[in-house]
């Protein structure tokens, strides 16, 4: 094992591992609440930060955290607030953070586009120790929020409504995980890259999707891909010489089809015990469209539809 | 639990609450107690445990409710019928503090609902929602989201697994605990929302449309569920959207129009909506 002779290497490693954990870890809230792309946002945003970091010579990692965790309360916020024009404001807070970075990062003496490219695609061989005892920082946090708090933040993205009535504070919770997934942007921000890490948020759990029947198994399968692709892939870029970020990714997605296929026997095999098991669930099932929506059927039934899939409160009121 | 398995027995269960629901209050100090949010504010009186007085409330800016009176008294079962977009399921949100209201006073169980805070008193079942999460989560991962209001930072305890045990005997889903809630049917899943409405032992249980997309199966056990919470002193508000296997249990029917009450008494003398 040569690849451990290298501190460089034995830095990268680690980061990896990090962001193996982090990423799917508050992904899957993000998955669950239907806000699967937001990591790619506060990604654009965060290229701000790296920008200001250079033109500040400060670290551009908690510069970008500063940002990204900035961004992403901001898009809480609209998330709240912004009724009919929500999407557009993201979109202005998305590109605006992506010019910004280009801006910034020009601005900074002896800065050009070609300092950016190592934050958008990730550059594992340059972590240096200081950004290593911050990712190490940051990951700590990401963790201690996404287990710690495993139950409240399950109950918050299952079901919002349901979650305020149990004297939960939604508000509070709904911006923690805004932030922790800023945090986790950061974090993942010198393995995969800016452009890269919302797959790493997203994919493990989509394939851990295809095998957890619980949410705590579909937890530790998606960390437990997250880890797997993110130390395969930096091993592989290293031997290969092929880049790490999205060797990291394809892997992931490589994973997913793997998963898929898997899982659809499994998930017969599992309709047919369940189907033995009781010929009354199956009555159940059957009978359920007969009388749906209490046998009148118009707007109301199309209202409980929308409900799951209205991520923002103001959506789902519209429907009443 | 009392077992009240025979109708006589529970037709005497149901007396003893009405009794317990018509003593005299002890009078106006006790009503006006400060807006306790314990259980000792209300012992025994007819104060009601739910009470909204002249509730409007908008959605966007289209005006849903106008004025809306209701008042739930403990130990009642009060159904809200009307037809859709009457404002039913909205009057229901301003309760839960989902859509907040433009004017009007909302007290539950004699707190303002502002600053009511001790949520386990209170079981909500939502409208059920016929796709399921993306994520997939086990019958009891669900149900014990609902006994959170009793726990402290989220960590459950024996008593707390009990509590959801419990709960999901009392919906006959016992047998399902450890399944994927995407496998349930329709009227299963509505029997687990209801089961983590359950878990906190609430003394107000809120439906929105408990029986919609329900088989009949499940219309049966659901309503013997509501028959056990309500003989053991629950008190119940719940959307419907006819009376249905229901009707037995309900001691009330307010019927709203246009997001104004039309109709308040009992359910023989409910109006078609």
């Amino acid at each position: 094992m040569d690849i451990l002779d290298y501190a460089f290497m034995q830095r990268a490693l680690l980061a990896a591992v990090l962001v193996g954990v982090t990423a799917p870890a508050i992904g899957i809230y993000l998955v669950q609440r239907r806000q699967a792309l937001m990591g790619d946002g506060i990604g654009h945003v965060a290229m701000t930060g790296v920008g200001l970091g250079f033109l500040l010579s400060t670290s551009p990692v908690w510069m970008a955290t500063a940002v990204s965790v900035l961004g992403a309360v901001l898009m809480e916020l609209i998330r709240w607030y912004g009724r009919t024009r929500g999407d557009i404001a993201l979109a202005m807070l998305f590109y605006g953070g992506m010019a910004g970075g280009v801006m910034f990062i020009n601005l900074a003496p002896g800065g050009s586009n070609a300092n950016l490219g190592s934050y958008l695609f990730g550059s594992l061989s340059t972590v240096s120790p200081a950004d290593v005892r911050a990712i190490c920082l940051l990951a700590g946090f990401v963790v201690v929020v996404t287990l710690g708090l495993r139950r409240q933040l399950f109950a918050v993205s299952q079901d919002e409504e349901f979650a305020r009535v149990t004297g939960l504070p939604v508000r509070a919770l709904n911006l923690l995980t805004a932030v922790t997934a800023a945090v986790t942007v950061t974090v993942a921000m010198r393995v995969v890259g800016l452009l890269l890490v919302s797959a790493l948020m997203v994919v493990p759990v989509a394939a851990a999707q295809q095998l957890g029947r619980s949410f705590a198994a579909t937890f530790a399968i998606a960390v437990a891909v997250g880890v797997a692709v993110t130390l395969g892939g930096t091993v592989t870029s290293y031997y290969e010489n092929v880049p790490p970020g999205a060797t990291i990714v394809l892997l992931t997605i490589a994973v997913f089809v793997l998963l898929t296929a898997l899982a659809a026997p499994l998930a017969r095999r599992r309709a047919r015990a369940a189907a033995e098991r009781g010929g009354a669930a199956g009555r159940g099932a059957a009978a359920g469209p007969e009388v749906a929506c209490g046998g009148d059927p118009d707007t109301e039934c199309v209202f409980s539809d929308t409900m799951v899939s209205g991520a923002a409160p103001g959506e789902a009121r519209a429907g009443v | 639990m009392r077992p009240a398995s025979t109708p006589r027995a529970r037709e005497r269960a149901r007396e003893r609450a009405r009794q317990r629901a018509q003593e005299p209050a002890e009078g106006p100090a006790a009503a006006d107690g400060g807006g306790d949010t314990g259980s000792t504010g209300d012992t025994g009186t007819r104060a009601p445990v739910l009470a909204l007085r002249g509730v409007t409330a908008e959605l966007g800016s289209r005006p849903v409710l106008h004025g809306i009176d209701l008042t739930v008294r403990r130990g009642e079962v009060v159904a809200l019928l009307g037809a859709n977009g009457s404002g039913k399921s909205t009057t229901l949100r301003t309760v839960i503090g989902q859509t907040p209201p433009t004017a009007g006073s909302i007290e539950i169980f004699g707190t303002p609902q502002r600053r009511f805070r001790n949520w386990a008193r209170l079981g909500y079942v939502p409208q059920r929602t016929t796709a399921v999460s993306g994520v997939p989560a086990t019958v009891t991962e669900v149900v014990s989201a609902g006994r959170l209001s009793r726990s402290r930072f989220g960590v459950l305890r024996g008593a707390d697994r009990a509590a959801v045990r419990h709960a999901l005997e009392l919906v006959g889903m016992a047998d399902h605990a450890q399944a994927a809630v995407g496998a349930l049917s329709g009227g299963q899943h509505q029997r687990v929302l209801i089961a983590r409405a359950l878990a906190a032992e609430p003394e107000l249980l809120i439906m929105d449309e408990p029986m919609a997309g329900v088989d009949l199966d499940s219309q049966r056990v659901l309503a013997g569920t509501l028959r056990g919470q309500v003989d053991g002193g629950a008190s119940v508000l719940l959307v419907l959207h006819e009376l249905g296997p229901l009707e037995p249990l309900i001691d009330r029917t307010v019927l709203l129009r246009d997001g104004r009450v039309v109709h308040d008494g009992p359910p023989s003398a409910t109006p078609r909506p």
